[in-house]
């Protein structure tokens, strides 16, 4: 992965904290513009080089209107995710089937693995255990037949991602490079 | 009383059933796994629902202003990417001092991976050994 300038991660991290700063206040004074302004080139001075490592290609277009897809999309997969919890805490049966299962990514970036572990955390069934390079181990409250029943380990592999990254992968892929 | 508060009201009425459902879930399922998968997604779901809907009935009532409504949101996003964090670090930490998983589970793969890694670093350190 290609590093960008000093200048420009220093950019990025300046703007990203003063966007912080803008909601925290809410308030278009002046004054306190202005000290945001200060505190935001200072901390972005001694936090830059753990923030970022692309700087301001995080600002493409095309990535801001993805994202900006991204949230209703994942806000309603977290919806679909509560109400099955709330199916399967309410039952009276418990149907759980737990197991802890293999998935692979297509994602190269540590941010994008850091978004997809949190996506498939807070999405139906599924929290993410440990991620070990491309390799994602997953417990899942509900292991599907066609996942359980897999003759060889490719053909979990396969089964497993197909239902549970390829969904996010489309957008993050984009989002995150 | 106008549409916003209305709204505001709702969520966090919602807020709260889902609240509910993670304690309920911590009191009904069967292992650590289990409990985690209910507590995070309900306890989640649920503060955002309470604190966008605070932030929504602050707008639509005569004592909130629109620094009420940002700052609820600044918080949610905070809790949103950091709450996931903690529950991976948590189900981790579960697994590696060796709980077990529950009777009922059908398959572990993570077993098997580090099994096969280990028996990789075993390897190389007898080839090392050798040389």
């Amino acid at each position: 992965m290609e590093e960008a300038g000093k200048i420009s991660r220093y950019l990025y991290t300046v703007i990203v904290l003063f966007l912080i700063w803008l909601l925290l206040t809410a308030s278009t004074d002046p004054q306190e513009l202005g000290m945001g302004l200060i505190l935001s080139l200072v901390i972005a001075a001694f936090t830059y080089p753990v923030f970022t490592t692309r700087g301001l290609a995080n600002l493409h277009p095309k990535r801001i209107v993805y994202a900006i897809a991204y949230i209703p999309y994942f806000l309603w997969a977290m919806i679909m995710a509560n109400l099955d919890v709330a199916y399967r805490v309410l039952h009276p049966k418990r149907p759980i089937r737990p197991g802890i299962v293999h998935c692979k990514t297509a994602l190269k970036t540590n941010p994008g693995k850091l978004a997809l572990a949190n996506s498939i955390t807070l999405t139906p069934g599924t929290i993410t255990l440990d991620v070990d390079g491309e390799n994602y181990f997953i417990h899942w409250i509900w292991v599907p037949d066609e996942v359980f029943r897999a003759e060889s380990d490719e053909e979990h592999v396969e089964k497993a991602s197909s239902n549970i990254t390829a969904p996010f992968e489309k957008f993050l892929k984009v989002i995150f490079g | 009383m106008n549409v916003l508060a209305a709204v505001g009201e709702i969520l966090v009425l919602i807020g709260t059933f889902f609240y509910f459902l993670s304690a309920l879930g911590l009191i009904r399922m069967p292992d650590v796994y289990n409990r985690m998968q209910t507590s995070t997604k309900s306890a989640t779901l649920g503060s955002l629902g309470v604190m966008v809907g605070v932030g929504l009935w602050a707008l639509g009532s005569d004592f909130g202003s629109v620094a009420w409504f940002t700052k609820t949101i600044v918080i949610a996003v905070f809790l949103l990417l950091t709450n996931p964090i903690s529950a991976h670090a948590l189900i981790r930490a579960a697994y590696k001092s060796g709980i077990p998983l529950w009777e009922g589970s059908v398959v572990d793969k993570y077993a098997e991976h580090l099994m096969s890694k280990t028996e990789k670093s075993e390897i190389v350190e007898k080839e090392g050994d050798a040389e």
